[in-house]
């Protein structure tokens, strides 16, 4: 689980973000909650600002989202936690929103009300309420919903839901965040007050908790929560996690348990249902009741603008040409967009090379220089070349996401999805893997069933990232004719994707055999995304990216710098006259120096790993080179480029569009060559982030080295296919 | 199930075999506990009134719930029990 400490403390870089609290501000840490969709997000943007901060992906993974805000003398951390429309053990989003409230002991709650949603809204909120936290509601888009023909006495809602603040807002006009924050600190600097807000079950229920909360009131300090009804009612709920909660924290557990158990047993033979069934409804009966005092509907709209959006938008023969269209537009907007950015940016990381390459003199040997030139600025400027276009495909997937779209999609492929034992919410984590599979995977939390979620996270990584892009754009670029290169690189993208749904087909008839999980999701309402929502949620993803750069890519840089540098060849080594004649040979009538690196790159420890791993990459058409820049691809795929600049003893320029680079692997290998690597890169090793992340989520070892070990395998056999039939038909000479 | 959540002897029906835009209340869903408590929990729970947006006879389906829309695959909509309302009472 995600450790809320790490959550809660403001990161190392917050843009604009006061630096420190200042020794007199009181810290105050804001838990803010809501159902998926209530507008939760826009709020938290509202609150924060661009002063936010998301889990660092390699290494650790923390999902969570916190930001700070200076109110009326309180630092506030404010934590965003999933979307949730319950606090049951159900699923992973519902567990960790429950344990961060549970055992961070945020100091207040902020739940989000969509106010045209109130009771479902309410049906989370009123389980706070239970929990008894320090708690302010929001009503969300009361303007929305004011338009629908909903009046609200808030006053007298509040005072039914015991005095709970009640602020009304409108989120994505910043209406209401002023008073949101008010009630906060009200809160926050406020005595705990004694609500008890006791709901009643109905006298059969209600007795059965007051017995099972007076067998825990002993050990009430103990226990996590310390609320003894809240943990009677949640035990009678059978409530898994709380039972191991009860069995860690009580001395006499077992009795607990089986009088539990022997409650539950008794209510369904009274009430002749479950327990927790009959728990719900009454919930939802307290919660109409005093909607029904509190709100009234004064029209009923029957079609709303979202319904007749979606008349079109999900129609059984328009549906899937406009989402497939709208996929094509937002790949050729990140290909074709990209270009002019991304030309400048090269330019700029080739002046730096070229800037602190002179300050030596031409042609020296300098390890400093090697270092800086080589190692630091064509690693990450070999990366960061690819931002705008990084940008660009993440600026799509929040609009397609703060739209609402995103559900439709899935609405609409979950047809196919179920031909592959998959349904249609396991499609959202795929499309976000075109940008990082990082993110992807975390995304399969909304899977309740863990078959479905393993499958889905087992081919996640075909999906093919942005970090892939880079490899390809290089290698076609080299390699292909012009009108070649968009065609074939559109390929990789479809053979990525088609192979994720073999595998996924395989897997849900194998490893994962089992019947499909019903499927349950919602379609929210369609919205136009606020520009500084999209701009905010863009730059988060993109951060992640330019940071991953500055360290993990960094740091591979320059150790793979170090791999390719050292041990460096005495200047009487036998070895390297042939060496450095067969590199000159190799590079053409290359200047003497770049023999000689070549040699010295043979001798170092990245090229003899390299050579020797050829026997077995060598049917795939990879050589050495290949196989050493394959060593950093799995730090991060995106070091591949940068490390074929080196090994290809290239001095000045590498940039994956540079000349010399696109000569130099011209002059080495053919295109189905190419096309080996970028099918190698496209199916195997996901990268070092992807193993953490697969890690974290799954729980265990073993399903990473199973999918590592499948993936990598697979992809040899497929690059094996490709290269031995290519070369067989005569392709493996140029074009 | 046979029991009638409302006061009206009316058998319920699967949700699927409702067409587009058909209103009917929820009597109950066949499934375990998890299922049912989840389906509450996103607003579709016993005695709400709902309507059919989608049913495309094969795929998934879509109910309205107050103003929320829920996606329910075909098995799922097969397992949601209603009494049918006639038109405009929902």
């Amino acid at each position: 689980m995600v450790q809320p400490s790490d959550a809660a403390k403001p990161g190392t870089f917050e843009a604009g973000a006061p630096r420190a609290p200042a020794q007199t501000l009181r810290r105050v840490t804001v838990a803010l909650a809501g159902n998926p969709n209530s507008g939760k997000t826009t709020i938290f943007n509202a609150l924060t600002g661009s002063r936010q901060h998301v889990g660092n992906y390699p290494g650790v993974t923390v999902e969570k989202k916190a930001g700070v805000r200076v109110h009326r003398g309180l630092w506030l951390d404010i934590v965003d936690l999933p979307g949730t429309y319950s606090l049951t053990a159900y699923s992973t989003d519902e567990l960790v929103a429950r344990e961060f409230v549970i055992d961070a002991h945020p100091d207040v709650v902020v739940d989000v009300l969509d106010a045209s949603n109130l009771e479902r809204s309410l049906y989370l909120g009123v389980q706070f309420m239970e929990l008894d936290v320090p708690l302010v509601l929001v009503l969300n888009m009361s303007d929305i919903a004011a338009a629908r023909g909903f009046v609200f006495d808030l006053e007298h809602l509040s005072a039914l839901l015991g005095n709970v603040p009640l602020v009304p807002a409108v989120g994505n006009r910043g209406e209401g965040i002023e008073a949101i924050l008010d009630a906060t600190v009200a809160v926050a600097e406020a005595a705990r007050p004694e609500r008890h807000v006791a709901i009643s079950y109905g006298p059969e229920i209600d007795r059965e908790i007051e017995h099972l909360a007076s067998l825990l009131e002993p050990d009430a300090q103990r226990l996590a929560p310390r609320r003894p009804r809240w943990v009677a009612l949640k035990l009678l709920e059978g409530d898994r996690r709380i039972r191991e909660r009860v069995r860690a924290a009580c001395t006499r557990a077992d009795d607990v348990l089986v009088s539990a158990d022997a409650a539950i047993a008794r209510l369904r033979t009274i009430l002749g249902d479950d327990p927790e069934i009959v728990i719900a409804d009454r919930r939802y009966g307290f919660i109409s009741g005093a909607c029904q005092e509190t709100v009234r509907s004064t029209v009923e709209l029957r079609h709303t603008r979202s319904d007749q959006i979606d008349a079109v938008l999900t129609h059984p023969v328009l549906g899937l040409p406009i989402f497939l269209g709208l996929v094509y537009l937002m790949f050729w907007a990140t290909f074709r967009l990209g270009e002019y950015p991304m030309a400048a940016i090269d330019a700029l990381f080739l002046w730096l090379g070229q800037a602190v390459g002179g300050l030596w003199p031409a042609g020296s040997d300098s390890l400093l220089r090697s270092l800086l030139v080589d190692g630091l600025i064509h690693g990450v400027g070999g990366v960061l070349v690819f931002l705008p276009n990084i940008l660009i495909l993440f600026l799509a997937i929040s609009v397609l996401e703060d739209s609402g779209y995103m559900a439709r999609a899935a609405f609409i492929v979950d047809r196919w999805m179920h031909k592959i034992g998959l349904h249609g919410k396991s499609f959202i984590p795929m499309i976000l893997g075109f940008g990082c599979t990082v993110p992807a995977i975390l995304a399969t939390r909304v899977l309740e069933s863990r078959r479905d979620r393993l499958t889905t996270m087992f081919i996640l990584p075909l999906m093919s990232c942005s970090a892939r892009f880079p490899i390809y754009v290089m290698f076609t670029g080299a390699l292909f004719p012009e009108r070649w290169r968009t065609p074939v690189v559109w390929t990789m993208y479809v053979v990525g994707a088609v192979a994720a749904i073999a595998m996924a087909k395989v897997l849900r008839s194998t490893l994962f055999r089992g019947e499909t999980e019903p499927f349950v999701m919602e379609l929210p309402p369609y919205r136009t995304p606020t520009v500084r929502g999209t701009l905010i949620h863009m730059w988060q993803r993109g951060w992640m990216y330019v940071r991953k750069a500055g360290t993990v890519i960094l740091a591979v840089s320059v150790v793979m710098w170090a791999l390719t540098a050292f041990p460096r060849p005495a200047e009487s080594d036998a070895g390297v006259p042939d060496a450095a004649r067969a590199a000159a040979s190799v590079g053409g009538a290359g200047p003497p120096a770049a023999g000689r690196r070549a040699a010295a790159l043979e001798h170092s420890v990245a090229g003899r790993v390299g050579k020797a791993l050829e026997p077995v990459t060598r049917p795939l058409g990879f050589d050495w080179r290949i196989n050493t820049a394959l060593m950093g691809a799995f730090a991060a795929k995106e070091v591949f480029v940068a490390q074929m600049g080196i090994v290809l003893s290239l001095g000045e320029g590498v940039g994956a569009e540079s000349d010399s680079l696109h000569a130099a692997l011209q002059r080495n290998y053919s295109p189905l060559q190419a096309l080996a690597v970028m099918v190698f890169c496209l199916l195997g090793f996901p990268c070092m982030a992807t193993v953490a992340v697969m890690w974290r989520e799954s729980g265990s070892w073993g399903w990473v080295v199973l999918q590592w070990v499948i993936l990598t395998v697979m992809a040899y056999v497929a690059t094996l296919a490709v290269y031995q039939v290519g070369s067989a038909l005569g392709l493996g000479g140029a074009m | 199930m046979t029991y009638d959540g409302t006061d009206r002897p009316v058998a319920p029906v699967a949700l699927d075999t409702l067409p587009d835009g058909a209103h009917a209340r929820l009597v109950t869903v066949s499934g375990g506990p998890g299922l049912r408590s989840r389906l509450a929990a996103m607003g579709l729970r016993t005695g709400v009134a709902i309507r059919v947006v989608h049913n495309g006879g094969r795929g998934p389906f879509v109910v309205a719930a107050g103003e929320a829309r829920i996606v329910l695959g075909r098995g799922m909509a097969r397992k949601v029990l209603v009494v049918p309302n006639g038109s405009g009472e929902a």
